[in-house]
């Protein structure tokens, strides 16, 4: 028998999981892999509270986040392709020409 | 003595099951040659053993001593992981599909069990996410293999593969609108019953254009002919599995053949019935359930030695631009007699 | 008890792979990882009994989405060696900063763990709240889905056309001869 606590802990390591690779990694390409990872902690917590609750809301939230994940990545990944097509590279620090 | 035998009862079918697929891929690979010999009007293997029964266990040998070889620019875990993912996705897809009714095994069981490895409420999907999970296999062959034509071939054959997917889908939603479950064999004993004393109450009758999309998809997403243009002797060298010998490259075709038998065991419980049938108890439903998924098989086979095969734009613009709008069309309406004869 | 070993099997598998994508040269390593990582949430999902959104994770996310993300690796192919390079001239990369910042996050964690063992409605086991029937029905699922919340799912097809638009719009060649 699994606590809630134990899910919620897993989600919150998650998390700061993908916050660490979004922040320290300098691959476009990864960093949107870790806003997945992000994404699908919070799907653990959603479902998780849910259970706790017998409701079915944590699916339908989970539902929701999946379809909007997938579109966020389908435009992502464009828009990377895009990037690397000008500037021949995967480094955020290469796309900084708005700083003054 | 009851508590070790139940378990003991479903490990052995585990385990028969598991054997039955590998002998199945065997059997498969002679009954190709064999009857692509009689299709193009000769013999197929008939030198091995009594008319060329014993040719699988020759093919087999002989991949067997062949040199592994492994390129030298190939990444060295993708190389050995993706025929790995192509066996393993294969073998887990049959877990999922239910091939029997309740049997007590002549009474020795107190209560009886059900005939396939898992049950679960959901089985339609996991046979679904885990034959889409075959992608990879195909698309890391290509890519860890360092060679032109292995990228290109898994490329295209992985773009396929998720083209089909689609109509694959739509087509399997417009049969669970009519039979109300995600579980196959809720989906099989729905099929139960005749309707005027004669005609089975069987998918295909109510859906004769699903099914027809439903197998032109499947043939689609095991990269069979005539849609195996990714793999074609002919065109890519041979496409993904260009650089691959020995062990490694006997696992895709073997993967191909499961995926076979998987696709058709899942057409069966879908639209043909399952193990329903005239003539045999209940109990002893699997014999039908193997008679039909062999008659799709034959099909399978049939077609690929008579069809000649699309080119790589033809069956892109085929499965986006006709089987997907068809699907839809076909779920749509079913929707709609299902709302009105319901209402 | 075995659901405690598939629990903690699952959670490890899922912070280890999550772990390692973070930490890999090779973006195509990264995305097998993360395959990993979804097919062990998966589990918990199951066992959390939600078998729809089990399922739906490994279409979605493992079936769908990362075979999105491998096809732009593998287009896009940037050397490792690259990479490696920018990590490590990165500004964040400074001894005094990861020390520190990682000791803050360990204690965080670690008194989140504290504080949510503490409180008792969240350390009664989460299976046997309340009745698994209606949180495993697909049927009811789909119910609730479609009355409740249609609105949400509509807008959420829309959504979807938009996502598909949009990609297709922005990757493609601005070459028109």
């Amino acid at each position: 028998m699994i606590p809630l606590s134990h899910y919620l802990v897993l989600s919150a390591i998650l998390f700061s999981i993908g916050t660490a690779g979004v922040f320290l990694r300098r691959n476009l390409i990864t960093i949107l892999l870790s806003i997945e990872i992000m994404l699908n902690a919070v799907n653990l917590s959603f479902v998780a509270f849910g259970r706790a609750a017998g409701d079915l809301d944590g699916q339908i939230i989970v539902f929701f986040v999946m379809t909007v994940a997938a579109a966020e990545a389908a435009v992502g990944l464009a828009l990377i392709i895009a990037l690397f097509r000008h500037k021949e590279s995967l480094n955020p620090d290469a796309f900084t020409s708005l700083k003054w | 003595m009851e508590e070790y035998l139940r378990p003991t009862v479903i490990g052995l079918m585990i385990f028969i099951v598991f054997n039955a697929l590998i002998i199945a891929s065997a059997i498969l690979v002679l009954a190709e040659r064999k009857i692509m010999g009689f299709i193009q009007q000769r013999f197929g293997p008939y030198l091995v053993g009594p008319y060329g029964t014993l040719q699988p266990i020759a093919d087999i040998l002989k991949l067997l001593f062949k040199e592994e070889l492994r390129p030298k620019g190939a990444d060295k875990w993708l190389f050995t992981l993706a025929p790995v993912l192509a066996i393993v996705t294969a073998f887990v897809a049959f877990a999922a599909v239910p091939f029997g009714a309740e049997t007590t095994l002549f009474g020795l069981l107190a209560e009886p069990i059900k005939l396939g490895v898992s049950d679960v409420n959901v089985g339609v999907l996991v046979v679904f996410a885990v034959t889409s999970m075959g992608v990879y296999g195909i698309v890391l062959a290509g890519w860890a293999s360092n060679s032109k034509y292995s990228l290109f071939g898994g490329l295209r054959a992985s773009a396929q593969m998720i083209s089909y997917e689609l109509a694959y889908a739509t087509a399997l939603a417009s049969v669970i609108l009519i039979a109300g479950s995600l579980s196959l064999r809720e989906v099989v004993d729905s099929q139960s019953g005749y309707w005027l004393g004669f005609i089975p109450k069987w998918y295909v009758f109510l859906q004769p254009f699903g099914f027809l999309i439903y197998v032109i998809a499947g043939v689609a997403e095991t990269n069979r002919a005539p849609f195996d243009f990714p793999e074609a002797e002919q065109e890519l060298v041979a496409g993904f599995n260009t650089e691959y010998s020995s062990v490694r490259f006997a696992l895709f075709p073997q993967a191909e053949y499961i995926n076979m038998v998987t696709m058709s065991a899942v057409a069966t419980d879908l639209y043909l019935g399952g193990w329903h049938g005239p003539f045999i108890p209940e109990q002893y439903g699997w014999i039908w359930f193997l008679i039909k998924v062999g008659l799709i098989l034959f099909a399978y086979i049939w077609v690929r030695w008579t069809v000649p095969r699309y080119r790589y734009d033809q069956l892109m613009t085929f499965g986006w631009k006709w089987l997907f709008p068809a699907a839809v069309i076909n779920l749509v309406m079913t929707a709609a007699l299902v709302l009105y004869f319901n209402a | 008890m075995p659901e405690t070993v598939a629990f903690y099997l699952f959670a490890a598998l899922a912070v280890g792979a999550s772990a390692l994508v973070i930490g890999q040269r090779n973006p195509m390593y990264s995305v097998l990882l993360l395959i990993a990582s979804f097919g062990a949430l998966s589990g918990l999902y199951i066992q959390l009994d939600a078998p729809f959104v089990a399922v739906a994770q490994i279409i979605i996310y493992a079936g769908a989405i990362m075979v999105l993300f491998l096809f732009v690796v593998m287009l896009l192919n940037a050397p490792r060696e690259d990479a490696a390079e920018w990590d490590r001239t990165h500004p964040l990369r400074q001894p005094g900063i990861t020390r520190w910042g990682s000791l803050l996050a360990g204690l965080l964690i670690v008194q989140l763990a504290l504080a949510l063992s503490r409180m008792n409605e969240l350390s009664a086991p989460v299976a046997t709240r309340t009745d698994a029937a209606t949180v495993s029905s697909v049927h009811e699922l789909g119910r609730v889905l479609f009355t409740r919340h249609t609105f949400a799912f509509e807008a959420t097809s829309i959504l979807i056309l938009v996502a598909m638009v949009g990609a297709v719009l922005l990757a493609r060649r601005e070459d028109h001869a």
